[in-house]
């Protein structure tokens, strides 16, 4: 089978609010010319479309429907979506190439996540019987979490902190001083609400040193999904975070890219993935300083790419998650292709 | 380019749902006021019950009463409570174990502020006053010892057995891009405008954010005549809630005079069996007083009663 690498990455400019559309055309487009001028390609030579997007975000019917005039889909392309961040595109492209049906794949993904209420928005996710019809938003069921692991010992207050101050140039002590948004939660410990977008373009090992320097070769990639049922999971672990992450081989990595929407799942996913002080995590800023809904989680792959493209790392890990307190989990493993 | 309209987009919808034996079975319970689990293959009894394992995926039979006491597990403040949360003051949400169940419960704790709430706080279910068979049949939890306080609303009831309603209600700030922000504008002063994608010259109405063969915004305006042809249509037949016209009528793709692209309208001021292929038409424009950002100004398309356009004039356009 074949392999297959990543050689181009673009994003929007993650923001509080956009003016634009929820069918995220006007995001698209640019990033689209984007990488087409990263890698020489253009819209021919794309064997493979695949996006992530949420209809209620956009609170319609088929909203990414729109999104693909942004691709100019006419004459008709191969083409398909997935109700998840677009890491879980990204996958279905994967296994496009893996199974030598292509050559090339675009995958993008995109969330106007200021156009409703996100954290009663997000509250749709959950069991639509016994949990979804009492409303809890998504920063509740985040404290929740965050609660046992403090009360378990595995992390405190000031450690949330600490995360959040990696990423802000601000000292740990004014940030405990700040109200609760959520108790135990404070605002830092909570990713922003933001709008974006991000694409990746997809090519088999074969062909990938053709449109890029230093294709990022995906050497693993798994997913992996915990119960649904919150109460049923240890919520201080991410037992398929874990999974995923010993299917895909992820020792001996250099940089790490978490979609870590709170700082307490920072601290989970460091531990499920068995990451030490040696790896540096997020050099983008990770998921804290911007989670456009349904686009983080494949930017992350996109950073993870970009430090192997630039030659700043050579083993990379991204990880992705979708569903709430990080019931879902992909992580993917890249290594250089010189 | 002016900026771009937007509006405020309200989504709701009563969900029914089938509930199938196992749920079926709980709802039933909290109507009788009685909280019952399902246990697991690992022998843990789960409350609110799972129709399948979660460790090994089997279905799950054996039901286990438990008790309307128990422990706070977890907790988070709730200090500004979001639409349909249970309580509408202050609250806490809470993971709570019931005596007898081995996994924790999401649900509500009125305890009036946070330094009430500690994890291991005993509480018990506070019921609503009239359950229907629904989770919200406890209306929420309060610390054991403390006064009930007054019960919200109960939920839209069940109109039979194994069914509950959900209803879900969001709001949005929708908005139109700015291509169709300046079609909108138009139509409020009667005029339809298109606009020209500047790769391939194809006129589109309304115009769009991004052309779907070269992947570009439209840009040039063009102004289009109020007049058209008829490319496909369906006779309406069928009777649905909501309609506005009496069947049989007609819906029709229109393409107007120097477009690239159809909509769909009404057809009519002929009758049904008259629509065809190719009929040349025009707009009947709703009293001026009645115009806004809308095409619903046009109330219909009728006939012009000039020849057909020949089908190859428009076979590319199908």
């Amino acid at each position: 089978m074949s392999d297959v690498a990543v050689v181009g990455f673009a994003q929007a400019p993650n923001v509080r609010r956009t003016p634009g559309t929820t069918n995220g055309v006007e995001m698209l487009v640019p990033i689209f010319a984007e990488v087409f001028r990263q890698t020489g390609l253009s819209k021919q030579d794309i064997g493979f479309w695949c996006s992530g997007s949420s209809d209620y975000l956009a609170g319609r019917a088929f909203s990414f429907i729109s999104a693909v005039d942004a691709i100019g889909a006419f004459p008709p392309i191969h083409e398909s979506h997935v109700e998840m961040d677009a890491a879980w595109a990204l996958y279905e492209a994967w296994l496009k190439i893996r199974m030598g049906e292509v050559d090339t794949a675009l995958v993008y993904g995109f969330g106007k996540s200021s156009a409703g209420q996100l954290r009663r928005v997000l509250a749709l996710q959950l069991d639509p019987y016994a949990v979804a019809p009492l409303w809890p938003d998504s920063i509740s069921i985040a404290a929740l979490q965050a609660r046992l692991g403090l009360d378990a010992g595995l992390w405190s207050e000031k450690d949330l902190a600490e995360v959040a101050a990696r990423y802000r140039d601000v000292d740990v002590s004014s940030l405990l001083d700040e109200p609760y948004l959520a108790d135990p939660l404070r605002p830092h410990d909570v990713a922003p609400i933001t709008d974006g977008a991000a694409v990746i373009i997809l090519a088999s090992a074969a062909r990938a040193k053709e449109f890029a320097e230093r294709p990022a070769l995906i050497t693993g990639i798994e997913h992996r999904v915990d119960t649904p049922v919150l109460g049923a999971r240890d919520l201080t672990r991410a037992p398929s975070a874990e999974a995923a992450a010993r299917a895909a081989g992820a020792s001996g990595v250099e940089v790490a890219e978490l979609h870590a929407p709170f700082t307490h799942q920072e601290l989970i996913l460091r531990a499920s993935l068995g990451l030490d002080e040696q790896v540096r995590v997020n050099p983008s800023g990770g998921a804290l300083t911007g989670n456009p809904m349904f686009a983080a989680g494949l930017a992350r792959i996109g950073e993870a790419a970009k430090e192997i493209f630039t030659g700043r790392a050579n083993r990379v890990l991204a990880h992705a998650t979708s569903g709430p307190a990080l019931q879902q989990n992909l992580v993917a493993v890249m290594e250089g292709l010189d | 380019m002016s900026t771009v309209l937007s509006a405020p987009l309200e989504v709701g919808f009563d969900y029914t749902r089938s509930l199938g034996p196992v749920l079926g079975r709980f709802f039933t319970g909290l109507r009788e006021r009685r909280i019952e689990g399902v246990r697991g293959s690992d022998g843990r009894v789960h409350v609110p019950p799972v129709e399948y394992d979660p460790v090994t995926a089997d279905p799950l039979t054996e039901f286990v009463p438990v008790g309307e006491e128990g422990t706070v597990v977890s907790w988070s403040w709730m200090s500004e409570p979001l639409e349909a949360q249970p309580l509408t003051r202050p609250f806490a949400w809470a993971l709570i174990k019931l005596d007898g169940a081995d996994t924790p419960m999401l649900h509500a704790v009125d305890a009036g502020s946070p330094e009430h709430v500690h994890t291991g706080l005993r509480v018990r279910v506070r019921w609503a006053d009239e359950p229907v068979g629904h989770i919200r049949d406890i209306a929420y939890f309060v610390p054991v010892g403390a006064p009930d306080g007054t019960a919200p609303e109960p939920p839209p009831a069940a109109d039979r057995e194994g069914i509950m309603i959900a209803p879900v209600h969001l709001h949005y700030q929708h908005s139109a891009s700015p291509e169709e922000s300046r079609y909108l504008e138009a139509l409020a002063e009667g005029r339809l405008i298109g606009q020209r994608c500047p790769a391939c010259g194809k006129v589109y109405i309304p115009p769009r954010g991004a052309c779907p063969v070269d992947g570009v915004p439209t840009e040039e305006e063009v102004e289009l005549p109020d007049t058209g042809i008829v490319t496909t249509f369906c006779i309406v037949n069928v009777p649905f809630l909501g309609q506005r016209l009496k069947p049989p009528y007609v819906a029709a793709y229109i393409l107007l005079d120097g477009a690239d692209i159809a909509f769909l309208h009404l057809v009519l001021g002929c009758d049904a069996s008259e629509v065809r292929m190719g009929m040349r038409v025009r707009a009947a424009w709703k009293p001026r007083e009645e115009w806004w950002t809308s095409l619903e100004n046009v109330d219909h398309f009728e006939p012009t009663g000039e020849p057909d356009a020949p089908y190859e004039s428009f076979a590319h356009h199908l």
